[in-house]
């Protein structure tokens, strides 16, 4: 067999996802095998996909394309360095999970002959679509378009519920959406204006540190940090995420966030390293360190268990923003660990959020009802989603071994490594507050309770989550080769700034 | 002046008008309209900036056509979620703006 290349890989990844969304909508009226049976052929081909391209890539190095032999600056530039192709991956395998958990309930459902929400797999596969063209996109305003197409998969998933709430939550996200990325698209015509490109490694070759250039950046990072729901502008997040159907909260909150956090990140590390200042950075994780401690506190305090789930995502999203203080201004070695450290988090978090959203999703299928007190009593009947819950929980807590450990620990050795120990205390109080909401939904569990009635879930659930859950553990166990794969050819490892 | 740079400064007008309409209306429907008018200004913006004292560019140009579509959509959703939201609540504004 011949080995095809990464370069060749590429557009499959862009095409197969879309067409399984047109399938979808052609299949759209019909129920059960059929399209069951389709869709977890487009699943396991998208897998496929994924794990040749990070093979391939991790083997021989980066990859690029141009769609339709159009190069830049009017074609449509694609290219795959080490971090774009685990994203890629990440993606495949989280989706891959929530559709399975989605085909458990469409085939439980058409045994019992109920409905299912109608245009799941449409927006399924265009959301995927747009993750990967975020991930892949080798110039800024193809980057736009990922992104606008992206929110706006989002928000119709989001709307999919129907209910009054369901449809309130899906507008606020979409304004906050448009408002986002109409920022993030005057900076891009104000980058284009000073440099005549939007490539981005010809932009990063020309880029200087001047001011239009850094009103730029500004207006970018603005119009990002709203689509990744920054504190203090994660007002939309939490009733969407905490609304949507529970496969879609673990797809927004496992991947959609990442995507405009992604675009930050090559904006800053890749792009303009030249042109950010230490004092942003400084301010972004001020910010980043206010979302950790006011995102954890609004968990503890939350009565309803996706909403408490959905507060989580808002606090270890600022983790995230913790490594701007730690790499930009400060020597190689900090700003190297700080680098595994966020990466490692990102997808340690995108394996425990979606792990805990599909398991609370099944406690509340057995409960009957979403708050955490009525959970009294399910210990005893839900071990499983229970036992789900608590290795997504252990991740997120940042306890060993767990992938959020080690990423926790990176970020703590680069705070020490760069001087900052502020940081630490961050650190420190994010997890004990992780620790208090998911101890908090624990001992509600465990409450002794005779009269509360629990519906039987199907198994395929518990399954679904027990395995995301499961890498999450197993990614503290084997970091280095992901790590190795992701950080290889970044400049900030080399000391960029 | 030429008329690229004018166009340019129109947009940044166009932009901040319509932005201080976003953030101060609670109505859905001028929101949007305000989103589409800030889309407009950011357009003319893409196109004039480039253009200034450099002659016709067609990559800004494509670059706009492109947003269009995109707006375009992206007004078409939001509709058909505020009808929606209408019909199923009887208000024009989100919940926690409604006093």
């Amino acid at each position: 067999m011949t080995a095809v290349s990464a370069g060749q890989l590429l557009p499959w990844l862009l095409v197969a996802p879309l067409a399984w969304a047109v399938i979808a909508v052609l299949i759209e009226s019909r129920r059960g095998a059929l399209t069951i049976a389709v869709h977890a052929i487009g699943v396991l081909l998208h897998v496929a996909l994924g794990v040749a391209l990070y093979t391939s890539v991790a083997r021989s190095g980066p990859a690029a394309h141009a769609l339709g032999g159009w190069s830049a600056p009017l074609g449509i530039g694609l290219r795959a360095d080490g971090l774009a192709v685990t994203l890629v991956l990440l993606t495949a395998v989280v989706s891959a999970a929530c559709a399975v958990y989605v085909m458990t309930t469409e085939r439980a459902a058409h045994d019992a002959d109920a409905e299912t929400p109608r245009y799941f797999w449409p927006l399924f596969w265009l959301l995927v679509t747009s993750l990967n063209g975020i991930w892949l996109a080798g110039d800024l305003f193809n980057l736009y378009v990922g992104l606008e197409l992206l929110g706006l998969s989002a928000v119709g998933l989001v709307a999919l519920g129907g209910s009054e709430t369901a449809l309130s939550s899906a507008l606020r996200y979409l304004m906050a959406a448009l408002l986002g990325s109409l920022a993030y698209l005057l900076g891009v015509a104000l980058i284009y204006a000073a440099y005549g490109t939007l490539a981005l490694p010809e932009l990063a070759e020309l880029i200087a540190r001047e001011p239009l250039t850094q009103l730029a950046i500004a207006l970018m990072t603005i119009g990002l940090c709203l689509k990744t729901a920054l504190f203090p502008l994660h007002g939309w997040l939490p009733p969407a995420h905490g609304v949507a159907l529970t496969p879609v909260s673990a797809l927004l909150s496992a991947l959609v966030v990442k995507g405009s956090f992604y675009i930050l990140f090559r904006l800053w590390f890749d792009v303009a390293p030249e042109a950010v200042t230490p004092l942003a950075a400084q301010g972004l994780g001020v910010l980043g360190a206010g979302a950790v401690l006011w995102g954890g506190w609004q968990a503890l305090r939350e009565p309803k268990l996706k909403m408490l789930v959905a507060h989580s995502t808002v606090a270890q999203l600022g983790y995230l923003f913790l490594f701007f203080p730690l790499a930009v201004g400060t020597g190689v070695s900090a700003a190297a660990l700080a680098t595994q450290g966020m990466l490692l988090h990102l997808v340690a978090h995108a394996f425990a959020k979606s792990a805990m959203f599909l398991a609370s999703g099944t406690l509340i299928a057995a409960a009957g009802r979403g708050g955490v007190a009525d959970l009294a009593g399910i210990g005893r009947h839900m071990p499983m989603s229970l036992f789900a819950f608590g290795l997504a929980g252990v991740s997120l807590m940042g306890l060993p071994p767990s992938g959020g450990f080690n990423a926790k620990w990176l970020l703590l050795q680069s705070a020490l490594a760069s001087g900052q120990w502020f940081w630490l205390c961050v650190l420190l109080s994010g997890g004990l507050l992780t620790a208090g909401y998911v101890f908090r939904v624990f001992r509600e569990s465990f409450v002794e309770s005779k009269d509360s009635q629990f519906t039987p879930t199907p198994r395929g659930y518990d399954w679904v989550a027990l395995t995301l859950a499961a890498m999450a553990i197993a990614l503290g166990l084997a970091s280095q080769a992901p790590l190795s794969t992701m950080t290889s050819g970044l400049r900030v490892m080399a000391g960029g700034t | 002046m030429n008329a690229d740079r004018l166009y340019a400064y129109v947009g940044v007008v166009l932009f901040a008008m319509a932005m201080y309409a976003f953030l101060t209306h609670t109505h859905l429907l001028r929101r949007l309209l305000a989103f589409n008018v800030m889309g407009g200004g950011t357009f003319l913006i893409l196109v004039g900036l480039a253009q200034d004292g450099r002659g016709p560019d067609p990559v800004p140009q494509a670059l706009v056509l492109t947003g269009i579509v995109v707006a375009v959509s992206a007004t078409a959703l939001a509709i058909i979620l505020l009808r929606r939201w209408f019909a199923l609540s009887r208000s024009t504004a989100l919940p926690e703006d409604q006093s």
